[in-house]
């Protein structure tokens, strides 16, 4: 599926899910196998780059802890309860 | 004195008797204690009994068999649970606890003593708690609120959850713990609220409310384990409608495994613990999305590389594909084909020089057939005026000197008359 996208966002600015999303798509048009040399190694590359992307959001990621009091959010701190 | 006066009683008493009486039947020990026993079994109260009091002498020996003593302010009872009962006991005894014991009566006759065989115990009170927790049940039962049509499916890969719990409790903690382990994408929404006491129930109403509009993935309500009257929250009206009335998929985690609450059941997951329902919440763990990740790159490594194998593979046909399809061929023929086409050229060019050259061989005979020379040749003569040339054809044309012309040249001649 040819997407017309505007220029793809930088990696390091994408969320887990859109990292992970587009990497969906490549693999999906990779294994296609419709795609003309050139812009396969461009998917390739783009493919290497939004996977380590997700790999190193999953080895930074830390638990987030919020707490709702009526409607608002406010950061819980663990260290006080 | 008196020493011989007890003599004489304590002879008296030993001497046989005089007029012997029908001689009562004698029993063994055994005997007398089996129908003690038979008193007691065949007794139907006895036999299915609650009986309330507090422990003491409570005893846990490695065979996992628990004794003990109930005891009130005037008597005490002897009490034996057997390991087989006792494992499946929800709270932790000790001495001092005023309970509720439901066994029955039988004797342990090496020692002549009557006891009680416990299969349950509950802490006092619990009974009537008991009888409203089943009224309340069948009632929001027949209402349909634990249908499992009501039931929202748990979503497999949360962004956020949400919890209610205690922000103090060790469930609170538990729960972090678990998600932090098995997915620290998440986000955690906390919707602190009592769970015990009076102030418990309301406070959970408005948590699991605000929690809804906080729209969450998924919701945790949890409380660890305690005694019925410390879950008791969860089996509040309010509370269990609220839960079934939650949009957001809810799953309970309210005490130990044994602990049952109404909440459990409007829940659309009940879960044994508060640990349990962080797992159940996360069914993709971080493990789970790594070897996705893994998966995906081997993936485009793999198609990448058939598409290049794919390429040169075409790449090779078409090389020799190309050598037959060579300009070299091409011109060599096309060289044949300017030859071939000069040739031709050159012969129609010759042809039709040919063609003309007898025109015009053709257009001179017949020119020569009309030139006067030709009629001079066969002996007439052109005679013209010498003066201007002019042909005479009439005798008065004539003038005094004309030349005539013959085939060979000219006369001049002087005109006579």
């Amino acid at each position: 599926m040819a997407k017309s996208k505007s220029a793809p966002k930088n990696v390091n600015d994408l969320s887990y899910e859109e990292a992970l999303a587009e990497l969906e798509e490549i693999v999906s048009t990779l294994e296609d196998e419709q795609s003309q040399l050139e812009d396969a190694i461009k998917l390739f590359e783009r493919g290497q780059a939004l996977a380590s992307r997700c790999g190193v959001l999953l080895a930074e990621a830390e638990l987030k802890v919020k707490q709702v009091t009526g409607d608002e959010l406010v950061d819980f701190d663990e260290e006080f309860a | 004195m008196l020493t011989s006066f007890l003599k004489a009683i304590i002879l008296t008493l030993m001497q046989p008797s005089l007029f012997p009486e029908p001689v009562p039947q004698t029993y063994t020990v055994s005997k007398l204690t089996f129908e003690i026993r038979k008193l007691l079994e065949d007794n139907k109260m006895l036999q299915d009994v609650w009986v309330q009091g507090e422990i003491s002498n409570l005893s846990r020996p490695a065979s996992g068999h628990v004794y003990f003593t109930l005891k009130d302010a005037n008597a005490s009872l002897k009490c034996v649970m057997w390991k087989s009962s006792s494992v499946r006991l929800n709270l932790s005894l000790h001495d001092g606890m005023e309970v509720e014991v439901h066994g029955k009566i039988g004797v342990y006759e090496p020692q002549g003593q009557y006891q009680l065989y416990a299969d349950q115990i509950r802490p006092v009170g619990e009974g009537a708690l008991y009888q409203e927790f089943l009224r309340l049940k069948s009632m929001l039962e027949a209402e349909g609120l634990f249908d499992i049509e009501r039931k929202q499916p748990i979503p497999e890969f949360p962004k956020r959850i949400g919890i209610v719990t205690s922000a103090t409790g060790a469930a609170l903690r538990d729960m972090l713990d678990t998600l932090r382990r098995r997915l620290p994408l998440v986000e955690v929404i906390l919707a602190p609220s009592p769970v015990q006491g009076t102030e418990a129930p309301p406070a959970l109403v408005r948590a699991i409310q605000s929690l809804d509009r906080q729209e969450p993935d998924v919701i945790l309500i949890a409380r660890g384990g305690g005694s019925i009257e410390d879950l008791w929250a969860f089996n509040n009206e309010r509370v269990v409608r609220a839960v079934a009335a939650s949009g957001i998929p809810l799953i309970s985690g309210v005490g130990h495994e044994t602990d049952f609450t109404l909440c459990d059941f409007a829940a659309d997951l009940r879960a044994p613990t508060p640990t349990a329902a962080a797992e159940l919440a996360t069914q993709i763990t971080i493990l789970d999305l790594q070897a996705e990740l893994q998966n995906y790159l081997s993936r485009i490594v793999a198609s990448t590389v058939s598409l290049i194998v794919k390429q040169k593979t075409i790449l090779s046909s078409q090389t020799s594909e190309l050598r037959y399809a060579s300009p070299a061929r091409r011109i060599q023929s096309e060289t044949q084909r300017v030859d071939d086409l000069s040739r031709r050229m050159l012969s129609s060019l010759f042809h039709r020089v040919q063609l003309q050259s007898a025109h015009v061989k053709g257009l001179a005979r017949r020119l020569e057939a009309l030139s006067p020379l030709g009629v001079l040749a066969r002996g007439y003569a052109v005679v013209t005026r010498k003066e201007d040339g002019r042909v005479v054809s009439r005798i008065g044309d004539a003038s005094d000197e004309m030349k005539v012309r013959i085939s060979d040249g000219e006369i001049e001649v002087r005109r006579n008359s």
